[in-house]
């Protein structure tokens, strides 16, 4: 008789696997991405009673809803908002926010760019897939120029978000971007971004096979791996004005493009306060638990 | 039994003496003697003075100010905070009001304890930004979208901005619930004396923690009041909080018919069936009155002079005074309405946002008549008067 060994999955610790199965499709990326947020929090080996996640809406909204942490699923576009007054309330918590291109960059776009301007110490994970999935694949932000979604039924008009660049120009202190095909090089600016002290922003290319691709005739989620694979070109440290994905077909630039070091917007506020206020002020989230 | 405890101000916020203070200011000392230590907000006239009051005194009091890019953002971040374990209010007024709408939702669905400050003015739109209305009653109260209920507070003195936001505070940590202190421009600019007790003085309520253990705890399973306890991120429960249709455990269900009804019904009824521990009103000369005068804010301060000219020719009229308006006192309303010739109702709203939800609750037992005005301005209590003697008739 042969004897089956069974050895857990090392993430199950972090999901919550009695609202398994999820919701989302087979080949979908944010899966992918969410297995490499979880071997990066192991990684990392922040105490994961410590670290809080954060979602808006949409089908990658949904990863805080799988994710066995303190998590909260807020309204659309407001993830980062919500974020940055729970940090502020416990600059202890390691604060992560896990969304969608739709979520963060159109209707949570002024967010984005203010949290990053701040240099709210948060991080932003941002999946990627070319349109809004959960509505049933209408453009986006993101969406390739003249590429079909359902509100764009003749090809979109319009020129999409280069995230990095947007994000890194309002004072980000990390910008990376890979895609799903890329899970090694991912889960570690993962754990690059969760160590960093400051905003963090990840960009995470995914396929979206159900809409995005059916629609344009892109292929399956095979076809997409292959395009990430042949079309990706990897350049660390580039200028992130050279990183825009306009068309379907252009390179891919993939890397950590930004990795620097200012202080965050709690530095500045308790270094004035000292200032100012002398010994009458007690540093907010230093000692005061 | 429900995790109520009750105890005192912490004395860091309270700046115990007698004051000279605008309403605006009075509710954010009012606030940090509650205990509020994070607020957001985003500049709008006439309410911006309570955040930068804020923004002054909570480096000192231990806590944090940020004003946000906007409303929308200012009235979710405090909703993290809350959750991160702090007391936390926003501050606004109409149009930031009207931005606001979802997360009062969102806070409702995810009985998150809060406090909205609105110092209204006039509107719609862009309207009379440094003129009084309470025309946002309504708003207040069903202005998410969705079946919900709140509680609504309104101040008719700087005192009572002190006093009475704090009873806001205590009453969103009882009930959980998004409480709307409802002031306007010519309280919240109103300068009067202020008297701000001892902090040992001073009832707070802390947050219903919960007893139970990670593990046995269910984020959203009601004690016996119908309120569920809390908990705080970063404490070892690993709670699930959505906007969405959840069960107890903080599930989505959102395709549940049967979670969503027992949910919503209780979102409301931890309201309903507790509004009598909730209601707060004031009476004057209410005993044998032919007429009653209900109203509130700044408008209830206003019918006094045309109460006092009815009185002077001999007319028996009397005041209620909401100062809790929603939940409304309805069966205090309808034992008066049982009495009466006829209930008058100034407020600074055209639409008889109150006034008609008291005509509802008098249902006919007495004529209920609304003397509406569009704000920009007070009554003149020549109307108020007027509109008692024709009440008579």
């Amino acid at each position: 008789m042969s004897v089956t060994t069974y050895r857990e999955n090392p993430v199950e610790q972090f999901l919550r696997t009695d609202r398994m199965p999820h919701i989302w499709c087979p080949g979908c990326g944010i899966g992918t991405s969410v297995n490499c947020f979880a071997r990066a929090v192991l990684e990392c080996g922040i105490p994961l009673d410590k670290l809080a996640i954060v979602s808006g809406i949409g089908c990658t909204g949904r990863v805080a809803g799988y994710l066995r942490l303190d998590s909260f699923h807020t309204t659309h576009g407001r993830a980062i908002p919500f974020a940055t007054g729970l940090k502020l309330a416990n600059p202890e918590l390691s604060v992560v926010v896990y969304s969608g291109d739709g979520d963060l960059a159109a209707i949570g776009g002024n967010h984005l760019i203010h949290a990053a301007r701040r240099n709210m110490d948060i991080k932003v994970i941002c999946v990627n897939n070319f349109n809004y999935g959960m509505t049933g694949g209408q453009v986006a932000p993101t969406t390739h120029f003249g590429r079909l979604a359902t509100t764009t039924p003749y090809g979109s008009p319009e020129i999409p978000f280069n995230l990095p660049h947007l994000v890194a120009s309002c004072g980000a202190v990390f910008v990376a971007r890979w895609t799903t095909y890329h899970v090694v090089q991912l889960q570690r600016s993962m754990v690059k971004a969760l160590k960093k002290k400051g905003f963090a922003f990840i960009e995470v290319l995914a396929p979206c096979p159900t809409l995005y691709m059916r629609r344009n005739r892109l292929g399956s989620s095979v076809d997409m791996m292959k395009l990430f694979k042949e079309k990706s070109v990897v350049k660390h440290g580039i200028d992130t004005k050279e990183v825009a994905i306009t068309n379907y077909e252009d390179p891919i630039i993939v890397g950590e493009f930004v990795d620097t070091e200012r202080p965050t917007w709690l530095d500045n506020y308790n270094e004035i306060m000292k200032k100012r206020l002398g010994d009458k002020y007690v540093p907010w989230g230093v000692n005061n638990g | 039994m429900a995790n109520i405890k009750w105890t005192t101000a912490d004395p860091k916020g309270v700046l115990t003496g007698a004051h000279y203070l605008d309403g605006n200011h009075a509710a954010c000392e009012g606030a940090l003697a509650a205990g509020c230590r994070f607020a957001a907000g985003y500049p709008i006239t006439p309410s911006t003075e309570v955040v930068e009051r804020f923004a002054s005194r909570i480096p000192e009091v231990g806590g944090v100010f940020i004003q946000m890019e906007d409303e929308i953002a200012s009235s979710i971040a405090l909703q993290g905070a809350v959750w991160a374990g702090l007391k936390a209010m926003t501050v606004t007024s109409g149009p930031g009001f009207s931005l606001m709408m979802e997360h009062i939702g969102l806070a409702a669905m995810t009985e998150t304890p809060c406090v909205f400050v609105n110092v209204q003015r006039g509107g719609p739109s862009t309207g009379t930004p440094t003129l009084p209305a309470q025309a946002d009653m309504m708003q207040a109260r069903w202005g998410s979208h969705g079946d919900y209920e709140i509680i609504a507070v309104s101040p008719s003195s700087p005192q009572e901005c002190f006093d009475f936001i704090i009873d806001a505070f205590n009453l969103a940590e009882i009930y959980r619930v998004p409480v709307m202190f409802m002031m306007d421009e010519c309280v919240g600019h109103m300068t009067e004396k202020v008297i701000i007790p001892e902090p040992e003085k001073i009832k707070v309520v802390e947050r219903r923690w919960t007893d139970k253990k990670p593990g046995e705890y269910l984020p959203f399973e009601p004690d016996d009041d119908l309120v569920p306890n809390m908990v705080k991120a970063g404490d070892g429960y690993r709670i699930h909080v959505t906007g969405l249709t959840h069960d107890e455990r903080g599930y989505p269900a959102a395709t549940d018919v049967t979670v969503h009804n027992k949910l919503v019904r209780r979102l409301c009824d931890k309201i309903y069936k507790n509004a009598h521990k909730i209601w707060k009103w004031e009476e004057m000369d209410t005993d044998g009155a032919e007429i009653v005068v209900m109203s509130y804010g700044i408008s209830a301060r206003v019918a006094l002079r045309g109460i006092e000219m009815a009185r002077e020719r001999g007319v028996k009229v009397g005041l209620l005074r909401l100062i809790v308006v929603w939940p409304l006192p309805e069966p205090r309303i309808r034992e008066i309405a049982d009495k009466v010739k006829a209930i008058v109702v100034p407020e600074l709203n055209v639409r008889a946002q109150v006034a008609r939800e008291i005509e509802r609750v008098v249902a006919g037992r007495c004529p209920v008549i609304p003397v509406g005005h569009a704000g920009a301005g007070v009554h003149d209590p020549n109307d108020i008067y007027n509109a008692i003697m024709e009440a008579l008739k």
